[in-house]
């Protein structure tokens, strides 16, 4: 029968330690709201799961005003849109945790699992996109950053190497009159995947734009960076035509697939909906900031 | 919610809305469901599924599983008897014995993604499922037929190789299993007195029943041929005989222990794991169980079929309808038995209409062998009969409703296929929702748009049996076999406390295996309150008889010289002395007068059955112009109920169908990859309604009795499904000028058509410039 180790360390050094002598069959556990449901699918069989719940150094949330949010990999969503200052500075992080599954799963899911299980759907990961998040990961040979928008590098695969844990994301403070914001698109109100997600932080000085990124979810096998995008609109005046603007250059890079949760043609034409959205929300924000 | 009352109530239980004696059990978390039973020595059965839509099975190698250590047995089709190939009338439905084996265990072909190959039994679940990964089954792949359209194509590959129908002739290989017509009058003589006439084309995508609970059973089998299976069922009866005709054993043989059910909407009216459980159970000498996981449930369990349907109508500029012509074809799935007939049967059999043909076909293709849900058959036919209507509503310039009560059937119109209706309440239904406050509000913003459509369900009787037992303290058990859905256990507590004079809360409803009770048909047909609440009413009756007789012996009288009046026993004054005696005393004197008293009763209502029910429904929407997405903001649904027994409980039904048809409407749809596997096989992308999906549906109880039935009931639990994709469908043309003619109207298609509408517009504007 297939066997499955279950390891709960209370370190960063014992964790990696068990995660490198076991390599491939050893998989980080941390909600399980993917993983467990991969594992009963039969898609992954790890024969030891590392729960990395237990590691102080994954679930602290503390943000500094200068050096901005250490947000830990483990740090279940329910901590994220339930800490006030996460809200005032993060609304658009926070919206995007909050989407996840119900209230029930909200309690066990991280923003860590979100990004590491590899998905080009996964909500916040657009919304870190925005933010300029950047991870920083451990592994048996020592520490590294990677840029979220460079984390996932094929659908269900990230620049996760045997051994390597995701510590903590890595995300610069808030500039003044700045905001960010996250929609989806979902056919229901709730309990869904989103067809396409749009994740936008935005600095405005006056009418004029000086600062945009857009991140992308669900428009290609990884999430994107919508660099052309966000790029057009810095140092413009933020008006419906510089809106109209980057959401035909988010539609030019997204390249969709036909799935059961819609048509690439619909995906298309969602990236310009949610791009004029999201930016319009976000810029709402950074107007009262 | 309004009640509008047309029956009078003279009754002291019947129309209340007392709490539901099975509902602690429910909500404390002690009720037993399919997967709660546990033996000792019990294994665990897992079953090995098609990967392919469509395949023929070359041989199956299972050495290497049985090696695993854990593995009890593992069985095939080979372990089935080749059952009887005759259809046979089975309860509901008309049933091939040797289908349905091969749809429990795939013989010498797989037909669907996920039909069930072979069945391992272990000590532990996590054993089954490795031992499947050990079994090797070697395929040889053929071409799937995913659509009526294909099937019906001619040269398209054959599923079954001796399917046969009448017209195609003995020795032309076919995957449409039936063609059914109903014809009145002069079609064409119709069409020509009409002023306006519209033929359109319609499509609904298949859509499963969403019952929560997954099918589970436990089957024990004892050396000596006696068996018994613990099943999460629709009917227990229905099992016993679908279960024994697979296994070949006798009916007798077999008890079947029906759990509580955590819904069905017609899905658990037919077999899946009780002959597996049991085969297994009889190889091994444990009892075995065998649940299925979600994804089991949607790959290869009862949807309803996807239909193709062309429709056409023609009025007079008054609004009067002249004739109708209505083509369908259904996909059964992998076996032939669509609910094409009854969608035949109920597409237009809500008007009057002297000109008709209707023509529908039942078609086999690689999909999960269709099975009853909620009016099978009428909710997709309705979609396109109740759309035209809207526009030919819109074209003549007259309220839609009116045209649906003026071409309203009535008591005395014949329907399509013969009957001539009794007292029926279409017109008052169609009545009441006009009159409604909802359909005289204004609805006001951008993209709103209000809709309404009408729907029709026939309801079944079939045969029920009831015993009333009256205990020594003057209480009383109340024993059915019909497993409770919808709170039928209130119901029948209900009908019998209403008879016997007692307070609700002194009656106990049981349902019974089926070694302890009569026959009784599946919970299923809105057929419990009428079938079983008639069986129960009579049994109570068959109480109060005896209890005469009791007395009469007592005071020296006749039976006849003996009232019975709210629980009390009385001479009658006219003739003799007055004497008086309750319920409670004399059941205290049953050990000197004879005994314990029990009423029983059987009934066999016929096809007829519960009486017709007629639902009508309004629905605001609003569409989202940018992303094709709709919100309803506001549904009322009417429905000629007859008599409410438990107001709640048929509130709760009227309100259950039209989430269903909420769903039907919107989102749910199998999707399949282009070699027919099934992509959605989870709720998360199976796109059920949830709570934040719907608004609270209010609902209208139009209460014509039935006269068939001694209390008025009529059947309430299906009709209300039938009416909500065609509503929708009109509430999105008034929202957005755009006719949707496909089901699901889901985002992405809502979308396009929206696109295309605005296209279209400009280039019209373009050309007129
Ligand atoms: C009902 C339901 C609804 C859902 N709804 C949504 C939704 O709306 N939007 C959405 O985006 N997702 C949704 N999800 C998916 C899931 O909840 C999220 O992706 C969640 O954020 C995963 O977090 P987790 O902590 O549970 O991850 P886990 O399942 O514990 O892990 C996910 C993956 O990441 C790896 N991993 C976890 N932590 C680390 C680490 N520190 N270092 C390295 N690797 C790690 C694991 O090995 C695994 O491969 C839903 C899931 C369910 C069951």
């Amino acid at each position: 029968m297939h066997e499955i180790h279950y390891e709960a360390p209370t370190s960063l050094e014992q964790a990696v330690g068990i995660l490198a002598k076991h390599g491939d069959s050893a998989r980080p556990i941390c909600g399980g709201t993917d993983l467990l449901i991969q594992m009963r699918a039969g898609v992954r069989r790890p024969h030891y799961v590392v729960d990395v719940k237990h590691i102080a150094a994954l679930t602290g949330i503390a943000f500094d005003p200068k050096s901005g949010l250490r947000l830990g990999a483990a740090a279940p969503c329910i901590e994220i849109f339930e800490n006030a200052t996460l809200r005032r500075h993060y609304p658009g992080l926070v919206e995007a945790a909050h989407l996840i599954g119900s209230l029930q799963i909200q309690s066990r899911a991280s923003v860590g699992g979100n990004l590491c299980n590899g998905s080009p759907a996964a909500d916040t990961t657009p919304a870190l996109i925005a933010l300029g998040a950047v991870a920083r990961l451990v592994g048996p040979k020592g520490e590294r950053q990677v840029k979220v928008e460079e984390f996932v590098v094929s659908p269900g695969r990230t620049v996760i190497q045997p051994g390597e844990l995701l510590v903590e994301l890595l995300i610069p403070p808030p500039p003044p009159h700045s905001a960010d914001a996250y929609i989806r698109f979902i056919p229901r109100n709730e309990m869904d995947i989103a067809v396409v997600g749009i994740g936008a932080a935005i600095t405005l000085e006056g009418d004029r734009c000086t600062a945009a990124r857009i991140g992308m979810g669900a428009v290609a096998p990884t999430p994107l960076f919508a660099a052309k995008a966000s790029q057009a609109l810095v140092g413009k005046k933020f008006d419906a035509v510089a809106i109209e603007n980057a959401a035909q250059l988010a539609i030019e890079q997204a390249s969709p697939i036909d799935d059961m949760r819609g048509t690439a043609e619909f995906r298309r034409h969602l990236v310009g909906v949610l791009t004029r959205r999201t930016l319009e929300r976000a810029a709402e924000r950074a107007r009262r900031n | 919610m309004a009640v509008k009352k047309e029956a009078h109530h003279k009754y002291r239980v019947v129309g209340t809305r007392p709490i539901r004696p099975d509902g602690i059990e429910k909500v404390t978390g002690r009720a037993l469901y399919g997967a709660d039973y546990y033996f000792p020595g019990m294994l665990f059965g897992k079953i090995l599924r098609s990967p392919y839509a469509h395949a023929r099975i070359k041989s199956i190698k299972f050495d290497k599983a049985l090696k695993l250590p854990g593995v009890r047995a593992i069985v095939t089709a080979d372990d089935l008897p080749e059952a009887d190939r005759k259809p046979q009338q089975m309860g509901e439905q008309q049933v091939s014995p040797y289908y349905l084996s091969c749809n429990v265990l795939a013989r010498g072909k797989v037909l669907y993604d996920g039909h069930p190959v072979a069945a391992v039994a272990a000590t532990s679940p996590h054993i089954a499922e490795e031992a499947l990964r050990l079994i090797e089954v070697d395929y040889e792949p053929l071409e799937p037929v995913m659509t009526a359209d294909e099937a019906m194509k001619p040269g398209a590959p054959i599923l079954i190789d001796d399917l046969r129908n009448q017209e195609e002739g003995p020795d032309q290989p076919t995957n449409v299993a039936t063609h059914l017509q109903f014809k009145r009058g002069d079609l064409a003589a119709g069409f020509d007195a009409a002023d306006c006439v519209i033929e359109r084309e319609f499509r609904t995508a298949t859509v499963h029943q969403g019952y929560i609970e997954p099918h589970a059973s436990v089957g024990i089998w004892n050396p000596d041929g006696h068996a018994t299976v613990y099943t999460c069922t629709q009917g227990s009866f229905t099992v016993r005989t679908l279960a024994t005709k697979v296994l070949g054993m006798p009916e007798g043989n077999l008890k079947v222990v029906p759990s509580e059910i955590g819904g069905g909407f017609g899905g658990k009216t037919t077999i899946y794991c009780e002959p597996i459980a049991l085969l297994l159970a009889k190889k091994t000498g444990h009892p075995v169980k065998v649940t299925m996981s979600r994804s089991e449930v949607l790959r290869a369990t009862g949807p309803t079929s996807g239909i193709h349907e062309r429709v056409k109508i023609g009025v007079t500029k008054e609004g009067r309808i002249t004739a109708a012509q209505v083509w369908m074809a259904y996909e059964a799935g992998a076996f032939p038995g669509s609910p094409m007939a009854p969608g035949a049967m109920t597409v237009i059999t809500s008007y009057d209409i002297p000109n008709l043909l209707i023509d529908g076909y039942d078609v086999v293709v690689n999909r999960p062998k269709t099975c009853a849900y909620r009016a099978p058959g009428a909710t997709a036919a309705a979609f396109g009969v109740e759309t035209v209507l809207d526009e030919l509503a819109e074209q003549i310039g007259i309220d839609p409703l009116d045209l649906r009560i003026m071409n309203g059937a009535h008591e005395g119109t014949q329907q399509p296929f013969g009957p001539v209706f009794k007292r029926i309440g279409f017109i008052e239904t169609c009545e009441a929702l006009k009159a409604s406050e909802h359909y005289n509000s204004k609805l006001t913003g951008a993209n709103r748009g209000r809709g309404v459509a009408a729907g029709f369900w026939f309801n079944a009787g079939f045969q029920s049996s009831a015993s009333v037992y009256v205990n020594q303290d003057g209480t009383a058990s109340v024993v059915t076999g019909s497993v409770d859905i919808g709170g039928s256990r209130a119901s029948m507590a209900m009908i019998a406390a209403e008879v016997l004079g007692l307070p609700i809360d002194e009656v106990r409803p049981v349902v019974a295996d089926t070694d302890s009770i009569g026959y009784t048909d599946v919970t299923a047909g809105s057929r419990v309150t009428f079938a079983t609440g008639m069986a129960v009413y009579n049994a109570a009756q068959d109480v109060v008889r005896q209890l005469k007789e009791r007395a009469a012996k007592m005071w020296e009288c006749t039976p006849d010289d003996v009232e019975f009046d709210n629980g009390v026993l009385r001479t009658r004054g006219d003739v003799l002395q007055p004497q008086q005696l309750t319920l409670k005393e004399l059941a205290a004197r049953f050990i000197r007068t004879g005994g314990p008293v029990v009423g029983r009763a059987s009934v066999s209502t016929g096809g007829a059955g519960a009486g017709p029910a007629f639902a009508a429904i309004c629905v605001d929407v609003e569409v989202d112009p940018d992303t094709g997405k709709v919100q309803i903001l506001r549904v009322t649904i009417a429905q000629d109920v007859g008599t409410a027994i438990h107001p709640s409980y048929v509130e709760g039904q009227l309100q259950g169908g039209t989430a269903q048809g909420i769903g039907w409407a919107l989102n749910e749809e199998y999707v399949y990859d282009s070699k027919g596997v099934l992509r959605n096989t989870g709720l998360l992308d199976y796109r059920m309604p949830t709570c934040l999906d719907l608004p609270a549906i209010e609902t209208i109880l139009v209460e014509v009795p039935n006269p068939t039935h001694p209390l008025g009931v009529r059947g309430v639990g299906e009709v209300s499904i039938v009416p909500p994709p065609a509503a929708i469908a009109n509430a999105i043309y008034r929202a957005t000028g755009v006719r949707m003619r496909e089901l699901p109207m889901s985002p992405p298609r809502l979308m396009k058509a929206l696109q295309e509408h605005r296209n279209s517009r400009e280039g019209q504007a373009a050309a007129g410039r």
